[in-house]
């Protein structure tokens, strides 16, 4: 695996371009995509078996799904600066003709994107049939998906978790990025999801936190850890706790910058509190 | 060939046409996998589960779900076949086809049983009547709606080796079987003559074929020279058939068990109004919803049943 610090200062980077492209284009989803860059980094840098000369049908590799589309500058700096296409493209996000769409999609043939997503609650039903999959072929890699907290309010997971628990879908580790933030507030106010572990495990999973969902260390730890509950008869879910907007202080202040873009003035500030480590776009 | 030549081989359900077509798809190609909410008796699956337990993914009620694990099974090369009734997966699952299938171009197969007004006693919360349009307005969905037993058996063998997305649609009830048995004249895309005649073409899809050969019989008794036509592929349609057609007999009637808005008829009619404009009439519902009861009572009742097309073959000739 890469170092901790490497890791780190990739991580930097990413938030940059997160910022930089939401900026570029005055529209996207900087809160989201901030709050789950240590863990997409973790696992595109250090813990996922992934090629970066992509095939869609990704055999002998282990996939990442991204369920929660709209954290998709996230999704598109990871896979540009591990490799799946130059960094420069991140310049034509949510522009006409990109091929980095609003939110994620096989439509324009992006290297590392395997299914659309945007509309909230399909990824882990699309999740589970590729693991599915998996084990028709014999291939002994694994699944990696990534859900919203809020995004579970939609019914088709409880669907598909109830589903993957019943087949023993123990190939399969999904994280939920456990910000307690959503458009319209915190998740306490708008609909409140309970005893998350509680419910997954009722469920039949296992469940694993971690706390500290932006500390590389812990993450790193986290998803080791839930590698090692595969293979084990029960799907694996690790509950992330991150912070919305971690990373630039004025962002990290709950649910506000969920889905807005900074002004110059704050685009400066924020670039300022995040090294350059990479070299930008 | 005239409507009068076509004779009935057996009645047999289009259903069991699908389930003995995918036992074949999956013999044929260890690719081939089936998935069911909770319905595989109603979807004659029982020999593909029987013979290749570990390709048949029960999906319980939650249909939803099913079709989000039917994409995710195509990343790695299996060829997914959803089955479940007609409403439960076009208008249940809209955004899941959508989003997960037809937008991420996903080879997936979705098989309905159950269509229409000839689902019966069931009544209207499972008769659709809105399906071929929802999904003819999906890009790059291939919609098929084949005619009998036989044609429902190739089709879903067929359907297999076709790249992309594709909704099959079938029904429930025992109905005329009457095309080749071994398949040979079906081919995706590919409109199907069942007569030839000069006055009026009949467009027809699904059970309705047959309903139109029926009317065809009568009409050819006297004197009226019909073209029946089987759009078992309303998209994409065989525009050149449907032109070649009308071009001879300037005027048309399609005959579909699906509401005139949005279904067979208006794909005839936009291809029709760019290129040859002609009278048309359309049979169908119109713009309700169904109810309770026999097949051929409901087919009466809405105006579905071959006298309706005798009638309306009658008033477009007169139109034009």
């Amino acid at each position: 695996m890469a170092d901790i610090n490497s890791l780190k200062e990739t991580a930097s980077q990413v938030r940059r371009d997160i910022v930089r492209m939401v900026h570029a284009v005055q529209s996207g989803h900087p809160g989201g995509s901030l709050g789950c860059t240590d863990y997409l980094v973790a696992l595109y840098f250090s813990e996922m078996n992934h090629n970066t000369k992509f095939s869609m049908d990704g055999f002998g590799e282990d996939l990442f799904f991204l369920s929660n589309g709209h954290i998709s500058p996230l999704m598109y700096s990871v896979l540009a600066r591990v490799g799946y296409f130059e960094a420069k493209e991140l310049n034509t996000f949510r522009k006409l003709n990109t091929r980095l769409q609003g939110h994620p999609t096989t439509h324009e043939g992006l290297p590392g994107i395997r299914i659309s997503s945007g509309s909230l609650g399909q990824g882990m039903s699309v999740a589970i049939g590729a693991a599915l999959t998996k084990k028709l072929n014999n291939d002994n890699n694994l699944i990696f998906s990534l859900h919203g907290d809020g995004e579970l309010q939609e019914g088709q997971n409880w669907e598909a978790i109830m589903f993957a628990a019943h087949k023993k879908v123990d190939n399969l580790i999904a994280a939920v990025d456990y910000n307690g933030q959503q458009i319209d507030g915190s998740t306490e106010t708008v609909m409140s999801l309970g005893n998350l572990r509680a419910k997954f495990e009722a469920f039949g999973w296992e469940v694993l936190d971690v706390e500290k969902g932006n500390n590389m260390e812990d993450i790193i730890a986290g998803i080791r850890k839930a590698k090692t509950l595969t293979s084990n008869g029960k799907p694996v879910c690790i509950l992330l706790k991150t912070k919305m907007g971690k990373g630039i202080d004025f962002m990290e202040v709950g649910h506000e910058w969920h889905g807005i873009a900074p002004n110059d003035e704050q685009l400066a500030n924020a670039l300022s509190q995040l090294p350059e480590t990479l070299g930008d776009y | 060939m005239k409507c009068s030549d076509i004779q009935i081989q057996n009645e047999k359900e289009t259903r069991g046409g699908f389930g003995d077509g995918v036992y074949e798809a999956g013999k044929a190609n260890p690719n081939v996998v089936v998935l069911t909410a909770d319905l595989a008796g109603s979807m004659k699956i029982a020999n593909f589960i029987k013979d290749f337990p570990e390709r048949f993914v029960q999906c319980g009620i939650a249909e939803a779900n099913m079709i989000g694990i039917a994409a995710g099974m195509t990343i790695g090369g299996k060829i997914p076949y959803t089955t479940t009734f007609a409403n439960f997966s076009t208008s249940r699952v809209y955004d899941q086809i959508r989003q997960s299938v037809a937008y991420s171009n996903k080879n997936v197969k979705i098989c309905a049983s159950h269509a229409g007004l000839t689902l019966g006693e069931d009544g209207a919360t499972h008769q659709v009547l809105e399906d071929i349009g929802m999904m003819k307005m999906l890009p790059g969905m291939t919609v098929i709606v084949p005619c009998d037993y036989n044609q429902t058996k190739a089709a879903t063998k067929a359907i297999a080796d076709y790249q992309g997305p594709v909704y099959l649609r079938f029904g429930r009830p025992k109905w005329a079987n009457f095309t080749a048995e071994d398949g040979s004249d079906f081919v995706i895309g590919k409109a199907q003559k069942m007569s030839e005649g000069t006055d009026v073409s009949i467009f027809a899809c699904g059970h309705m074929v047959w309903k139109a050969i029926e009317a065809g019989k009568i009409l050819e008794e006297k004197g009226i020279s019909v073209e029946v036509i089987n759009i078992h592929t309303i998209k994409p349609l065989d525009e050149a058939a449907v032109l070649a057609s009308i071009s001879k007999t300037g005027c048309a009637v399609t005959v579909e068990e699906h509401n005139i808005i949005g279904g067979l008829g208006d794909s005839i009619a936009q291809v029709a109004s760019k290129h040859l404009p002609i009278p048309i009439e359309y049979i169908g519902t119109k713009d309700t919803f169904g109810e309770s009861g026999k097949p051929l009572e409901l087919l009466k009742k809405y105006g579905l049943d071959t006298p309706f097309i005798v009638d309306a073959a009658e008033k477009v000739i007169a139109r034009k």
